[in-house]
């Protein structure tokens, strides 16, 4: 034991650190939308740190889609290229929605890390680093989105409402999973582990995506089974997104999409807001 | 700026469990403005549960503290926006690198664009990690990642800062480094509270200690009084000969009443707390003919602080630096 040595390198040249320290009047406060945004960005500083992270929302929907098309295609509907035109808003809606589920894994992530009592520190909106991280990983949605319909017009998907619909489909899409990826952060919050968010997130949306008119007509399922397809949000989603595609879309549909996305949004991004600030 | 109290933190009773484990039970603080204070105590002490409810990211179960004069609970935003906290891990994002790091905490804090991005190359340069500005920051060594963490800390000057054990696990330079940086800081006026495991520490940078055991305050006072009420420190000393250690022991003997003979054949020690003393037992010691390699005045660890104070070891404490780099 000895006292400390008072001889230091300094690689800190003391004259710039006064400067830095002495030079900084407090700006003010940042707006709502701008604390949102700059969460956004350092979404999006994550993808191009890591593409790699981009692999699983491409690679997955192109499996779905080959794999739905030429396996089941057939045996479904008679003829494969029948069956893509089916499928794709299916597997647009599926993969999308799978894609939310990484959002509750990624803030349970976070979590673990210094980072996230920095940002509760910090005077902004409460909900910016949700709300923020969100807005990116929309970024993620639109990618899955885009690689579905460019693949499914090399296959020979040709939608009748042209550009126009199919844009109008995917951004209904993710106005949806918008809504619904507030469920998984809510889980991302009250589970312990970014493992047991991606198994409970799997599990409720694996069984609720197939039960829905995605793959096949609910014409020929059990009664029973039916009645629950038929009021599956997932669903109309899908059935929204293939009017929207093929120029005949009910106006009912896609405001019942609406407003489950609103309802989604209005009961759980409050609560992870409340459960993000006590954690 | 709200109604300016001589006193930058004051807490009463702050009290807070986490299932049926008290982490802090009872904690009263007061910290003068432009002060640095210290808060000593092991792991597990409620340190950190005391640094996170006065940064208002928990809520205490009982009592009340104000921070620069707002309350944590009623005007939560109000401190927020006057502190900044360093938490215990690194509080920066890892898989951004330095400047994104540093120029996200300016947007948030409302600077535009140009501007965040000009004070974290302004501060990046300042913290000698300039050259190392655009790499991912899970690359960085502990030192840089606590530099880093305690630069994004200052992006825009906080008038109270927490550090919650800044220098744990950190080589002596590198925790040279971050003592230098407080100092600046507090020479600008910024009031510090600072968490630590090392009386050392506290001692160089502290006006005023805490001591906490068990989630209470257990003794209060400068880091002179705390040190001169657990009594002993040691004055270590290092012949130039060996040969001359029984001589030497003779003297201390007689100057400071007791001498404890250590492995290295040079050296010995003998307890003492006084500086004058330790002084007049050096001047002994030249005075007798015998060379003297080095001499210092060593401090009571966290451990001896303890015991002195509560009867018991201090629980969970991690080695001590010194001998974390000895490996």
């Amino acid at each position: 034991m000895s006292t400390t040595p008072t001889t230091q390198e300094p690689s800190i040249e003391q004259e710039a650190l006064r400067k830095a320290l002495s030079s900084t009047p407090r700006p003010p406060r940042a707006s709502a939308l701008s604390a949102t945004l700059t969460f956004g960005w350092r979404g999006m500083l994550k993808v191009k740190h890591v593409p790699e992270q981009l692999l699983d929302v491409t690679i997955t929907p192109v499996m779905f889609v080959l794999m739905f098309t030429y396996l089941f295609g057939g045996a479904i509907a008679g003829s494969t290229s029948d069956y893509l035109d089916y499928i794709l808003p299916g597997v647009l809606v599926m993969s999308v929605l799978f894609t939310t589920v990484y959002s509750g894994i990624s803030l349970n992530t976070d979590l673990t890390k210094g980072v996230v009592d920095r940002f509760r520190s910090l005077p902004i909106w409460r909900p910016a680093p949700l709300v923020g991280a969100l807005l990116g990983d929309s970024v993620r949605y639109l990618v899955a989105g885009t690689v579905i319909v460019v693949l499914g017009v090399a296959l020979g998907f040709r939608p009748s409402a042209g550009v126009p619909g199919v844009i109008a489909a995917m951004a209904l899409v993710i106005v949806f999973a918008f809504g619904l990826s507030w469920v998984f952060t809510t889980m991302g919050l009250l589970l312990r582990s970014p493992n047991a968010v991606m198994n409970a997130g799997f599990m409720s949306i694996f069984p609720l995506t197939f039960l829905s008119n995605v793959f096949v007509e609910p014409e020929t399922l059990p009664s029973a089974l039916e009645a629950f397809v038929d009021v599956n949000p997932i669903s109309i989603l899908a059935t929204a997104s293939r009017g929207l595609m093929e120029g005949n879309a009910e106006a009912g549909d896609i405001a019942i999409v609406l407003a489950v996305a609103a309802a989604l949004t209005a009961v759980f991004a409050p609560l992870t807001t409340r459960l993000y600030r006590s954690r | 700026m709200g109604t300016p109290s001589a006193l930058a933190i004051e807490a009463n009773g702050l009290a807070k469990a986490f299932d049926d484990v008290q982490a802090v039970d009872g904690v009263d603080l007061a910290v003068r403005r432009g002060s640095v204070y210290g808060v000593l105590g092991p792991n597990g002490a409620g340190k950190t549960t005391t640094i996170k409810m006065l940064a208002t990211l928990l809520r205490p179960d009982a009592g009340s503290a104000r921070v620069l004069g707002h309350d944590v609970i009623a005007e939560a935003d109000e401190v927020r926006s006057l502190v900044s906290l360093t938490g215990q891990l690194a509080s920066v994002d890892e898989e951004l690198t330095a400047l994104e790091n540093l120029t996200l905490i300016g947007r948030l804090l409302g600077l535009k664009r140009p501007a965040a991005k000009a004070r974290a190359t302004e501060l990046l340069e300042a913290f000698g990690l300039a050259e190392a500005a655009g790499r991912l920051v899970k690359n960085y060594s502990g030192g840089m990642r606590r530099r880093l963490d305690v630069a994004a800390s200052i992006v825009v000057t906080p008038e109270l800062m927490f550090l919650d054990e800044p220098t744990t696990g950190l080589d002596p330079r590198s925790r040279n480094l971050v003592w230098d940086i407080v100092r600046a800081l507090v020479d600008e006026g910024t009031t510090i509270l600072l968490c630590t495991q090392y009386l050392d520490e506290a001692d160089q940078l502290a006006d005023g200690i805490a001591v906490i055991d068990r989630g209470k305050v257990i003794a209060e006072g400068t880091p002179g009084q705390l040190k001169a009420s657990v009594g002993s420190g040691a004055l270590h000393v290092r012949l130039l000969d060996p040969e001359q250690r029984p001589e030497a022991e003779r003297v201390l003997e007689r100057e400071l009443g007791g001498v404890h003979l250590e492995p290295d054949p040079a050296a010995l020690s003998s307890p003492c707390a006084d500086t004058a003393r330790a002084a007049e037992a050096v001047a002994a010691l030249a005075g007798a003919g015998i060379g003297i390699a080095t001499f210092s005045l060593g401090q009571p660890s966290l451990d001896e602080v303890f015991l002195a104070l509560t009867g018991h070891p201090a629980e969970d404490s991690e080695t001590p630096i010194e001998e974390e780099q000895a490996v």
